[in-house]
């Protein structure tokens, strides 16, 4: 920090993660007004509760152990090397002087690492939200809190950060061996938490009366459909800060000779924020319109295409051509909705919001597909990593979706209903989980109605 | 006298590490943080159990729950 350039370079970088930050909040407002759109009124309030602890929760917890595993867990460990330590994790173990407020000065690390790591901790922390809220959604209206609360806690801050150590990380032995690649998350945030949510939603059973005694789903349409579309206007929008946060916004890509500052992917390979916003508008766009033809019209399933092909195209889309990145995003539509409704049929899952669909299909998809168009690409400026093909995507798909989603949320909720923390019983589910909530607030309404009779005449 | 490891802004800023009080006491902060966390989850558990055993108990005869199904269903005046 004692030249300019160089402050200035710290402090935009500084500046450009808190950003991210703040515009990925509106993920979470989105994802709670979606949520109590999408649920019944006797669970608005248990709904909202439910997906707005885990804000708390996983915060806490990834600062006490999440943040230290994307750092501890590059090489498996067993894979590629040990489990990392030393001056690999110093900055993210909890008890690091630049977890806190720090000048940089006495610190080994250097004025670059005290002045980013918060805003990098946060960034990385509103995708572990991230994670977690879209489990959220498909489990409503029968979960206990306690339960749900557990399971937040291992997607957000363990699962999926082991597998951004995996996948995400720049020497994470996927890129390595598999030349795994996931620009914008299809696989390390999306297919890892739609997988965990169906390995839960296999445990916990549909809601009471969602399939006919035949077997016939029934739908449990949204409440409040226009809740549930601001919810999802607000995902597209925080979804922008999602994408500039995989990005490191400024680093000399120049190898050997020479310097070239440019932005880079989360790999540290070249891209360009110009490219990114187009594949983003371009697959928003092509989830739409295949969204509205192959649900003919329906407002829940378009506004979630629009999401889906976002997903579909983002494990490539900081190299897609736009229009490549609009029928990827298309044809992942058609994939995840044909999925969705042969697994609803096929295995009786209630998947209250289409999460499993939109998230972990849809992101199975586009870590898959990426693996065709891109092959023969570096997956990574280190030319001694293996470069992107697909059976690499192919296998990079199945951990992230099965390995790290599917089989740990199934064992975590099996776990958790043997000791009867997972469904609530039977009568408050029929009642509703706010019945309490709202006996109380009837009757404060009722002595208040009461009181202000008596006030007319002439009592206080 | 201070609770951080400087007293003034005054020297070089580059010799001044973190800026937070008490430093030296951040693996105490961190085992206080998991005893917190784990309680909370301890509490909240238990309350939801009871708050569902009550809510079954006062709310969860059939007739009561007939009568709350009836008020959500739209035919219902």
């Amino acid at each position: 920090m004692d030249n300019e350039l160089t402050a200035l370079g710290i402090i935009f970088t500084e500046f450009y993660y808190w950003l991210t930050v703040v515009i990925m909040f509106l993920i979470h407002v989105g994802f709670c007004m979606y949520e109590v759109g999408a649920s019944r009124h006797k669970n608005h309030m248990h709904t909202l509760m439910k997906n707005t602890m885990l804000i708390p929760l996983v915060t806490i917890t990834f600062f006490f152990f999440g943040w230290w595993i994307y750092f501890a867990f590059p090489n498996g460990p067993g894979i590629t090397g040990p489990l990392l330590g030393g001056d690999d994790t110093a900055h993210a173990v909890p008890w690091s002087e630049v977890m806190g407020p720090h000048m940089g000065g006495q610190d080994e690390l250097g004025a670059g690492w005290a002045r980013i790591n918060g805003v990098f901790w946060a960034a990385f922390l509103l995708f572990s939200w991230t994670a977690a809220s879209i489990v959220s959604g498909s489990v409503i209206e029968r979960i206990k809190s306690t339960g749900f609360w557990i399971l937040a806690v291992g997607i957000g801050s363990v699962w999926w950060i082991i597998d951004a150590a995996w996948g995400w990380h720049s020497a994470g032995w996927m890129v390595q061996i598999l030349g795994y690649h996931d620009a914008y998350a299809s696989g390390v945030i999306h297919a890892i938490a739609g997988g965990y949510a169906l390995g839960i939603l296999f445990v916990l059973g549909p809601r009471i009366g969602k399939f006919a005694t035949d077997g016939t789903p029934r739908n449990i349409n949204p409440r409040n459909p226009w809740l549930v579309t601001i919810g999802l206007f607000l995902i597209y929008t925080g979804f922008w800060g999602f994408y500039v946060a995989c990005n490191v916004p400024m680093w000399d890509i120049q190898a050997g000779d020479g310097v070239f500052f440019s932005a880079t992917n989360i790999y540290l390979a070249p891209t360009t924020l110009s490219g990114i916003t187009v594949n983003f508008l371009m697959s928003l766009s092509g989830g739409l319109l295949m969204g509205y033809i192959v649900s003919r019209g329906d407002a829940f399933w378009t506004y979630s295409s629009g999401l889906a092909g976002i997903i579909a195209a983002s494990a490539g889309n900081d190299l897609y051509h736009p229009i490549q990145a609009m029928v990827i995003a298309a044809v992942g539509v058609v994939f995840m909705y044909r999925l969705h409704y042969f697994v609803e049929r096929t295995f009786k899952i209630d998947d209250a919001v289409g999460a499993v669909a939109v998230h972990g299909y849809a992101g199975f998809f586009g870590v898959v597909i990426a693996g065709f168009v891109l092959w023969g690409y570096p997956s990574s400026p280190d030319t001694e990593f293996a470069s992107i093909n697909p059976l690499g995507q192919i296998l990079g798909a199945i951990i992230m979706f099965g390995v790290l989603g599917f089989l740990p949320g199934w064992v975590t909720a099996k776990i958790l209903a043997a000791f009867d923390l997972l469904r609530i019983p039977r009568q408050v589910e029929l009642m509703g989980l706010d019945t309490a909530a709202r006996a109380e607030i009837t009757g404060d309404e009722r002595a208040i109605i009461q009181a202000e009779r008596e006030a007319i005449t002439g009592g206080r | 006298m201070s609770t951080g490891n400087f007293e003034n802004w005054a020297g070089n800023i580059s010799d001044i590490g973190p800026i937070y009080p008490f430093v030296g006491s951040e693996v105490f902060l961190w085992i206080l943080g998991l005893v917190l966390w784990i309680a909370w989850h301890v509490i909240e558990t238990k309350r939801e159990n009871r708050t569902y055993e009550e809510e079954v108990r006062k709310y969860g005869d059939p007739e009561n729950l007939r009568r709350l199904i009836s008020e959500e269903d739209p035919k219902n005046p």
